[in-house]
């Protein structure tokens, strides 16, 4: 099962790098496409170590900037054994609430899926959705919504 | 425990209804645009129950109060008109005993509602008619008993009686709306959840406020809600207990359970449970507490809700890529799409005439709220914003209740959540008043059938 779900996770984010080489995403400003790509509302659980990955509308691929981010993640994780931590996924608010309850929980479980490939105990990791219900930014704009479509890291002890 | 069940002594019956076809009829099934025109006048009370009705609700005559609500019912529902009474000629205590059509006609009222309020051993006893004033006959008459705090009820009573006498429907108007109650900034929203009566008013709060609780539904007999909430920071189906305020968790799996509805017989609750990346769709029977999965998938499945005879469950799935609708038998068999217009559709809800199916789609960045027949076939939109999502059927299936977001900058400023409503023929759009800003209605069933 676990080992089916690491093959799928590994499929996707073949393939959506595969996506990304091939055509020339379009990148302005702070977005890749529709990913969000800036740092203003990123936190570091340690230094050099961001807390949050970010996704394409009603995606839960990982970008290759957020596999980079996790396996920072995962790094620092192993070398302090004892912290556990929280994956808080989140959607931005243009779907219906209760799709976006599961697109959050989704997306933090990609995330998971990826630390435990690299060597994080699933013991150590919990997840949550929050839906669109805590976003980060209020705007009504891609840019805001780009932020708000995230997986959070959060220190749970 | 039987607060909510309210008592009706029906004395007086009905003289000539169901045999003398009055001239006036009212055709719901189109979008109306002339309302009849009809007088509700104030009802008359006498000057001994007047006194006494003031010293046990404040009200300065409850006559005038009770009417009004009937008034306000009569003309939010988009089919009646109600005219100004300052046009009237006849006396209420008059007009109750015989009314002279003449004087109604002349002020162009085609129906007219009479009544008369008294107080009899504490109670409050409440009589009205229903004139034809074309015809120039009685066409309903009944009386109700009740405690007197149940005044807004009787105006709500009276016209769902009208309504049907005049549409030949059942109303909608002795019902509650439960919602969740919405504060403060948008990244910290704090939601409760709140209900009140159909017109906005008496609304009470149900829970504090310290955890997040979304989507709450009644149970069949509208004594009980199920719900999610945030509870230590544990996504799961709770049920509520509305009497007795006593909260349960129903959904207690090894991770979330979400989007839960009651089965048309209230003893089962339908939700989505989530773990590892996957939702899908299982009931608890609330008495044995066993469990079944219904859905077996790897996409998200979500939004169940149940066919009128319990056969079916519509519900929500990204099996094809997308968000879509389908329809399964209740056992989770016989899956099939239904949905296959542009864009993504999502919250499907089941008339409760079992025709129809609601939902909220969106489209090149807009949200519409519209509703399909069960195989999927003649959608129709009824309505188009910036965001609005969630319907929920009045209990004669005739009308929608949906909630709307507002555009905001980043700081939050300009947005608002607020409840809307809207009839089936896509007319009559008007904004619910709650007290607070608002979300996740849903609509109760009639509370005296």
């Amino acid at each position: 099962m676990s080992l089916n779900k690491i093959f799928r996770n590994t499929l996707l984010v073949i393939s959506a790098s595969i996506l990304l080489s091939a055509c020339a995403v379009k990148t302005t400003g702070k977005m890749q496409g529709d990913v969000y790509t800036g740092k203003d509302t990123v936190e570091y659980l340690a230094s050099g170590v961001p807390d949050r990955v970010f996704f394409a509308t009603n995606e839960t691929v990982l970008t290759t900037a957020s596999r980079e981010t996790l396996r920072k993640q995962a790094s620092w994780l192993r070398k302090n054994s004892k912290i556990n931590v929280v994956l808080e996924g989140h959607a931005d608010e243009r779907g219906t609430r209760e799709y976006n309850l599961a697109l959050g929980e989704r997306r933090a479980n990609a995330a998971k899926d990826y630390l435990m490939t690299y060597g994080i105990s699933g013991n150590r990791i919990s997840v949550i959705s929050y839906g669109k219900e805590r976003p980060v930014d209020s705007g009504s704009n891609p840019l805001a919504w780009s932020k708000n479509r995230r997986s959070v890291t959060v220190k749970a002890n | 425990m039987k607060k909510f069940v309210f008592l009706i002594y029906v004395c007086l019956f009905v003289f000539n209804w169901g045999k003398a076809w009055s001239l006036i009829e009212v055709d719901i099934t189109r979008g109306n645009l002339n309302p009849l025109p009809l007088a509700v006048s104030p009802l008359s009370v006498d000057q001994n129950s007047k006194e006494k009705f003031k010293d046990l609700l404040k009200l300065e005559d409850i006559g005038v109060e009770i009417s009004k609500v009937v008034e306000n019912n009569l003309r939010q529902s988009g089919l009646f008109n109600p005219l100004d009474p300052k046009a009237f000629l006849q006396k209420p205590d008059i007009a109750h005993v015989k009314p002279r059509f003449e004087d109604w006609a002349l002020i162009k009222a085609q129906a007219l509602i009479t009544g008369e309020v008294k107080i009899v051993d504490e109670k409050l006893r409440v009589e009205f008619r229903l004139w034809d004033v074309l015809a120039g006959k009685e066409i309903m008459a009944l009386a109700f008993t009740t405690v007197s705090e149940n005044w807004r009820r009787v105006g709500h009573i009276i016209t769902d009686k009208v309504y049907q006498r005049l549409t030949g429907e059942k109303g909608y108007f002795d019902t509650r709306i439960i919602y969740v109650a919405e504060e403060g900034l948008k990244t910290s929203r704090i939601k409760k959840l709140a209900i009140m009566d159909q017109d906005g008013f008496n609304t009470k709060y149900l829970t504090l406020g310290n955890e997040l609780v979304l989507t709450p539904r009644f149970n069949p007999t509208n004594q009980m809600v199920t719900y999610l909430s945030y509870f230590k920071n544990l996504p799961r189906v709770y049920l509520l207990d509305i009497e007795t305020g006593i909260q349960e968790v129903v959904g207690d799996f090894p991770g979330m359970t979400f989007a839960p509805r009651f089965s048309p017989d209230g003893k089962k609750i339908i939700m989505s449970f989530a773990k590892d990346g996957n939702s899908d769709i299982y009931t608890m029977d609330l008495e044995s507490r066993e469990v079944e999965k219904i859905t077996n998938h790897p996409s998200i499945d979500t939004s169940p809700s149940y066919s009128p005879d319990g056969k079916y469950i519509c519900f929500n799935s990204d099996r094809s890529g997308y968000q879509q609708i389908y329809v399964m038998r209740s056992d989770g068999s016989k899956v099939k799409r239904i949905s296959f217009g542009n864009g993504l559709y999502g919250t499907p809800v089941w008339s409760p005439r079992g025709d129809l199916i609601a939902f909220t789609k969106l489209h090149k960045g807009k949200f519409y709220i519209g509703v399909m027949r069960t195989d999927g076939t003649g959608e129709r939109l009824l309505t188009e914003n910036y965001y609005q999502e969630a319907p929920s059927w009045s209990p004669n299936g005739r009308v929608l209740i949906f909630y709307r977001e507002t555009k905001s900058d980043s700081a939050g400023k300009g947005f608002s959540a607020k409840l809307w409503s809207i009839d089936l023929t896509g007319y009559n759009e008007r904004m619910v008043k709650t007290e607070t800003d608002a979300s996740d209605p849903s609509w109760s069933s009639l509370l005296t059938d």
